[in-house]
Parts: structure tokens; C-alpha cells; sequence
């Protein structure tokens, strides 16, 4: 019988899915995907981790509860750097120590250290590290992650064509609407991808006919290059990228607005979003405007700030050049 | 150039002192006080910690007195601090001040870079005069931690009420009036001296609480509502796991030697947490063992709202208390905070205690 591995669908999910999933595919694993975040998987989480954790966390807590019984391995890797210089959050250092403390049944953590802050190096050893709890064959793991690298440049070339992963998820190839009016969608990956925790918001912005733009559509070299305008250099790995794609949203011509989903008590969000929404202030004229949710979060308010938003674009399209005299109406009769 | 630099406990007497012996004007900033932190809190992003927002408010009101260059520390995350400065820069230049913001950091292990900033800074490129000054600031630095130390150690103990307190209220403003880190020196070994002598009653039953967490919100006093007064008050006696002294001494000495003090702590952390995360959170999950195995009744945990590493450490504090046998409080901050909740809550848990030391005694008694 194969050896099951239980992957988490929350946190960084959205952006390594097809690489972790090939990679135990192709080592003989079964993987067992979490279901789609839905009522029950964040009522355990918030059940089971303490009050100050953000809202990405205690979903991937509901998700791990979600796994528990399935498999015979849960991954968790302690991912601390996927870039020289670079960390992800610190929660996400802490998260296989979190979940071993809060979920105190759940054993059998595949919880590996990633940590490339220094090289990238210990890259082998890393991937037969995590390779091990499956095989012992050292030169199949090595092949296993070559192919699934592929996988993965694959899936973010994808990406670049302007295809989001609930598209890739969903198997839903075909060329997404490619609408004129543009807007791009800044925030971490697993705030804007997760249709539950986001409220669906990139379909609902495509709904009113918009299409949508995140980091992971830019260019890396557009990032990088809008990203070293910066006095300093971002250390967050995924804040430098929301970074840069806002850098270039503030001057690119198609892009008609700007919104940022936020989860609450983000650490990093609230240092970005706050430079991107003065920034932006600041030097462009373009409509912006920032999104938080949580685990109380009512739809019904989300979506009066989305059409809203979309109303002030739609406005602007129309009546770009009409401003209103002294006593006379922008609508005529 | 007059220079400014964020509060953080007594540490502006040291910095002065730096400062006083390089020929450098400096400005402290006023006494940290609501206004400072409601000056922070309007200009600050809504979510940032607490640090920030006080720090902000510092600056803003030492620009009122004529500050133009503002000095921090840094570092390279993965906690937020390290990016303090730029939040900092962007308000700053959108209320449309015009400072300069130095940071005290090495961006990517540039040496040279972190050499220019000192020298800039301290006006001279005088290597070895930079190197004295910045020792002997250290001595008061060191000094000065050992009497606040000694401070939360003896207050509860003291016979003549507000004895020590008196004597720490003269020593700060003797040190406030003194120029230079040779007076301040003499003023310390002064008041060293005499907080020894002061008459204590050992037989009282005093209870011990270790204090970790954050940074700042262990130092700072105005931050934490003067924790350690109030517990001294309600006879407790006080240990405060970080000091600036400790601090500035790891970074500056023992890191850049690839050596570190805090080895023992982290060993004491390994079987929860292994590897850094930023902040102290390995350091407040191994002070926590440490505090439990020194037979210490309690440990507060101190933490400013949203603060990451210190969440990922909260989320283990559960098992901690449990395996180790040692209640722990953990106290979140922010500008919301009121007095009274705060108090109430250091009561109950001061009453915890005192009743599990009891029952303690009465079972050693009838075995």
C-alpha cells in the first residue's frame, strides 16, 4: 500500500501546490489534499489556536485537523527562507511547533527545515531530507524533484499567461476574459486565492467584468527591477513581490485600480500595505483601496466595498473629462 | 546635526553619555506620556505593533524641540523591526518632515556601510575614539542595568517604605543633570553603593515572577504600565529576562564573534522551539525553563498586540506550563490597554500563585 501524504490546501498552498504534489507522486506517495476551506475547517482552527494567531494560520490549523485521520504523513515544512536574504513570515518559522503544541493528536510531521536565507546550497539535502520519509532510493528522489520542478515552472509559466491558480485548480483552461479594464489584486496568496476566506473576490471582480491581475502574473524581472527602487530592501520574500507588482501598478497605464485584501493582524501586511497605500497616495491617482478580513468577516460588507470600487472606476471611464461647472449636472438629461 | 533616538527603558542616559563624550548635540526625547503615544497612535499604521507607535511618537516630539536626525538600529527580519525605519521614513516625509533617518545595521554583512553610518553619526572617523566612547557608555549602561536589576530584587523587601524608589528618582535626575560618561559613572558606582546598604527584611514572604517576552515591552516601562512596581508592590519580587545591557552587548560583542551567551537559553528552548524565528520568541520559550528550574513562582509573559514571534511562543506556552510545572500569565499590549483590566488581572494571578505556594507548604507539612 502506498504511504499517504496529507497536504494542507491553505498558506503557501497556492504557490508550491504542484511542486509538492508531484514530487510525492512521483516517489509513489499518495497525496491527500485538504478539502476546500469552508465553515467547519475554520471553526476548528480558530477553536484550537490561540486568539492573536492571524487568519491564514488558524485556517491551515482547520486544514491539518481536516488531514489527520486520512494520512499517514502530514507536511509541514518549517519554511523559513526561499531566497537569499530573504524570510517568509515568522509565523511560518514557527508554524510545524505550533501545530505540534495546539494539535496535540496530530503526529507524523513531515517538518523539514527550508531555509535558503544563507544559499540555496543545502537544496539536496533538503529535498532528501523530505524525500527520505518516503524512500531511501536517494538518486529516485533526486529525479522525483526534477521532474516536479519542471511541474512547477510549468504552472507558474501558466500563471504568467494570466491564468490564477483557482483557473489551474479548477482545470479551467480555457483563456480567462481578457478584459480591458484591468485591476490588480495585491495580498499574500493564501488571503487572495483562498475562494472561502477571500469571499470569492476574483470572481467577483471578474463578474463585474474586470480582469484581474496578481504578482504572480508579472514578470520576476518587472518585480525585482520595481522592488530595488526601495531604500531597503524587503526581507519578506512575498511582501517584496506585492511590493513591486504595486510599484508597477502605480505607473502602468492599464491598470485602472488597485485593491489590497488583507487578513487581520497581518505583521507584514501591516507594514506593506501601509507603504503601498501612501506610495500610492502619494504619486499616482489611480483608485486603491484596502480590504481586511478575519474570521468574522460578513460578506455582505465586502461586497458593498467591492462595488463601490468597481463604481468608482466605471465612473471614472465615463466621465474622465467631464467636470461639473458651477451648477450644472454630470448627467444630463 | 542634533540627534534623537527612539526611548527604551533608561537606555537615553547611556546614548546621551555616548554622545556627550564624541562632542555630539543630542536631544532626548521627553518622557514617554500618553500624548507620545497618542501622537504615535494617530500617525501610525493601524496594525503595527506597539513599539512602532511609541517610538513615532518620540520622534515627533523631539522634532518639536529641534531634532533633524533621527538614530535606530535595525536588522534584516524576519520580525517587522527591521523594517521600522522605512514605515517610519514614508510618515515622516508624508507629515512632511524633513529628518535624517540613520540606521544602525550592516545591510547584507556590509561592514563598510555600518562604519560610514557610525562615523557619520559620531562625527569623527576616529576609530579608537568611537571604540572609548562607545565602552565606556557601555559601563553605564552595564551599571545602570545592574541597579534597576537590583531595584526589582530589594523593593519588595525594603523596611523604609518608598526608600528605593527615592533613591532611584534622585540617582535618574542626577544622571539627567551630569554630562558625559565619566560623571554618570561616578553617580552610579555612588548609587550602587548605597542600594546595598538599604535595610531589608529577608523573612517576608516575598514570591518571585520571572518577566519575558518582547523586547520593549519588558523594558519599557511606560509601556508594560510599570509591571514590575506594581508587582513589587503587591510583594513580589521582579526579574526581568532582557536587558539592553545584555542586548548590545550580544550584538555588538559576542555575535560578531560568532560566539553567543545566549547558548544556555536556547538549549533550555530546544525541545520546544529549535531554531531562531525572529524576535525572542526561543529566547522567552528558554528563559521560561530556565526561570521554572530556578524554582521562581511565576512567569508573566509581556508581548505588544499582533507581535508574530511572540504569538508562535504564546501558542506554546500551554505545554511549557504544564511540563515544567510553572504557571504563566501572558499579557498582550497595545494603546487600548487600560490600568485597570491590567491590574486586576496581575492580582489574580499574584493570588494563583501565592495560594499554590501555600498549598505547597501545608502538603511538604503533612508528609
Amino acid at each position: 500500500m502506498p504511504i499517504k501524504v496529507g497536504i494542507p490546501r491553505a498558506l503557501l498552498f497556492y504557490e508550491y501546490f504542484r511542486l509538492w504534489i508531484s514530487f510525492f507522486e512521483n516517489l509513489g506517495a499518495e497525496v491527500v489534499v485538504s478539502e476546500k476551506t469552508n465553515k467547519e475547517i475554520i471553526d476548528n482552527g480558530v477553536k484550537s489556536t490561540v486568539d492573536e494567531a492571524c487568519l491564514p494560520v488558524k485556517i491551515f490549523h482547520g486544514h491539518v485537523l481536516n488531514l489527520k485521520d486520512k494520512v499517514d504523513y502530514i507536511f509541514i515544512p518549517r519554511l523559513t527562507s526561499v531566497n537569499k536574504y530573504e524570510y517568509i513570515c515568522p509565523k511560518f518559522c514557527g508554524l510545524p511547533e505550533m501545530i505540534k503544541y495546539s494539535l496535540k493528536d496530530v503526529q507524523n510531521i513531515i517538518d523539514t527545515n527550508i531555509d535558503f536565507r544563507k544559499s540555496k546550497k543545502n537544496l539536496n539535502k533538503t529535498i532528501i531530507e523530505i524525500g527520505r520519509y518516503i524512500t531511501r532510493d536517494v538518486n529516485e528522489i533526486k529525479k522525483a524533484f526534477k521532474n516536479a520542478l519542471e511541474q512547477h515552472n510549468e504552472y507558474h509559466s501558466l500563471m504568467k499567461k494570466g491564468l490564477l491558480p483557482i483557473d489551474i485548480l479548477e482545470n479551467n483552461y480555457i483563456e480567462q476574459l481578457n478584459e480591458e479594464v484591468k485591476v490588480v489584486l495585491l495580498g499574500h496568496p493564501y488571503n487572495i486565492y483562498d475562494s472561502y476566506s477571500s469571499m470569492n473576490i476574483i470572481k467577483k471582480l471578474r463578474g463585474y467584468k474586470l480582469s484581474v491581475i496578481t504578482c504572480d502574473a508579472l514578470n520576476r524581472n518587472v518585480i525585482n527591477q520595481n522592488a530595488e527602487t526601495l531604500d531597503k530592501k524587503m526581507f519578506w520574500s512575498f511582501g517584496r513581490k506585492i511590493l513591486g507588482t504595486a510599484l508597477y501598478a502605480m505607473e502602468d497605464n492599464e491598470v485602472c485600480g488597485i485593491i489590497y485584501l488583507s487578513s487581520f493582524g497581518c505583521g507584514l501586511d501591516s507594514v506593506i500595505a501601509d507603504i503601498v497605500e501612501r506610495r500610492i497616495r502619494r504619486s499616482s491617482n489611480k483608485p486603491f483601496t484596502l480590504l481586511t478580513i478575519d474570521e468574522h468577516t460578513g460578506e455582505a460588507g465586502i461586497d458593498t466595498r467591492i462595488e463601490a470600487f468597481v463604481d468608482m472606476i466605471r465612473w471614472r471611464e465615463k466621465n474622465e473629462n467631464n467636470l461639473s461647472t458651477h451648477r450644472k449636472f454630470i448627467y444630463p438629461n | 546635526m542634533k540627534i534623537t533616538f527612539p526611548h527604551i527603558g533608561n537606555s537615553y542616559i547611556p546614548i546621551k553619555a555616548l554622545f556627550d563624550d564624541l562632542g555630539v548635540e543630542t536631544i532626548v526625547p521627553p518622557k514617554c506620556s500618553k500624548k507620545t503615544l497618542e501622537l504615535g497612535t494617530k500617525y501610525a499604521p493601524e496594525l503595527i505593533c506597539l513599539p512602532l507607535k511609541i517610538n513615532l511618537g518620540n520622534y515627533l516630539e523631539s522634532i518639536e524641540k529641534g531634532a533633524d536626525t533621527i538614530v535606530i538600529t535595525g536588522g534584516c527580519g524576519p520580525c517587522r523591526f527591521g523594517y521600522y525605519s522605512e514605515v517610519q521614513k514614508e510618515i515622516l516625509k508624508d507629515l512632511g518632515y524633513d529628518v535624517d533617518i540613520v540606521v544602525l545595521e550592516a545591510p547584507e554583512g556590509d561592514r563598510g556601510e555600518f562604519l560610514r553610518r557610525v562615523s557619520k553619526i559620531a562625527n569623527t572617523r576616529n576609530i579608537i575614539k568611537i571604540g572609548r566612547s562607545l565602552k565606556n557608555s557601555i559601563t553605564v549602561l552595564k551599571k545602570l542595568n545592574r541597579f534597576e536589576e537590583m531595584v526589582l530584587k530589594k523593593r519588595p523587601y525594603e523596611i523604609n517604605e518608598n526608600q528605593i524608589d527615592n533613591l532611584y528618582d534622585r540617582l535618574i535626575k542626577n544622571l539627567e543633570a551630569s554630562r558625559g560618561s565619566k560623571e554618570m559613572t561616578e553617580h552610579l558606582n555612588k548609587a550602587l553603593k548605597i542600594i546595598e546598604e538599604v535595610p531589608l527584611d529577608k523573612n517576608r514572604d516575598v514570591l518571585k515572577i520571572g518577566l519575558v517576552g518582547e523586547i520593549y515591552t519588558v523594558i519599557e516601562d511606560f509601556s508594560n504600565l510599570d509591571i514590575g512596581k506594581k508587582l513589587n508592590k503587591m510583594g513580589v519580587e521582579v526579574h526581568k529576562s532582557l536587558s539592553t545591557g545584555e542586548w548590545i552587548s550580544e550584538m555588538l560583542i559576542y555575535r560578531s564573534l560568532g560566539l553567543s551567551k545566549e547558548v544556555k537559553i536556547w538549549e533550555a528552548a530546544k525541545p520546544y522551539i529549535k531554531t531562531c524565528i525572529g524576535g525572542h520568541a526561543r529566547e522567552t520559550v528558554g528563559n521560561t525553563v530556565l526561570y521554572s528550574k530556578k524554582g521562581y513562582d511565576g512567569v508573566i509573559q509581556l508581548m505588544p498586540f499582533t507581535c508574530m514571534p511572540e504569538i508562535v511562543s504564546m501558542s506554546l506556552m500551554p505545554s511549557i506550563q504544564a511540563e515544567n510545572d510553572i504557571p504563566i500569565l501572558s499579557l498582550i499590549i497595545d494603546e487600548m490597554t487600560g490600568e485597570g483590566g491590567y491590574l486586576t488581572r496581575l492580582e489574580a494571578f499574584v493570588d494563583l500563585l501565592r495560594n499554590r505556594k501555600e498549598k505547597g507548604q501545608y502538603a511538604e507539612k503533612l508528609s
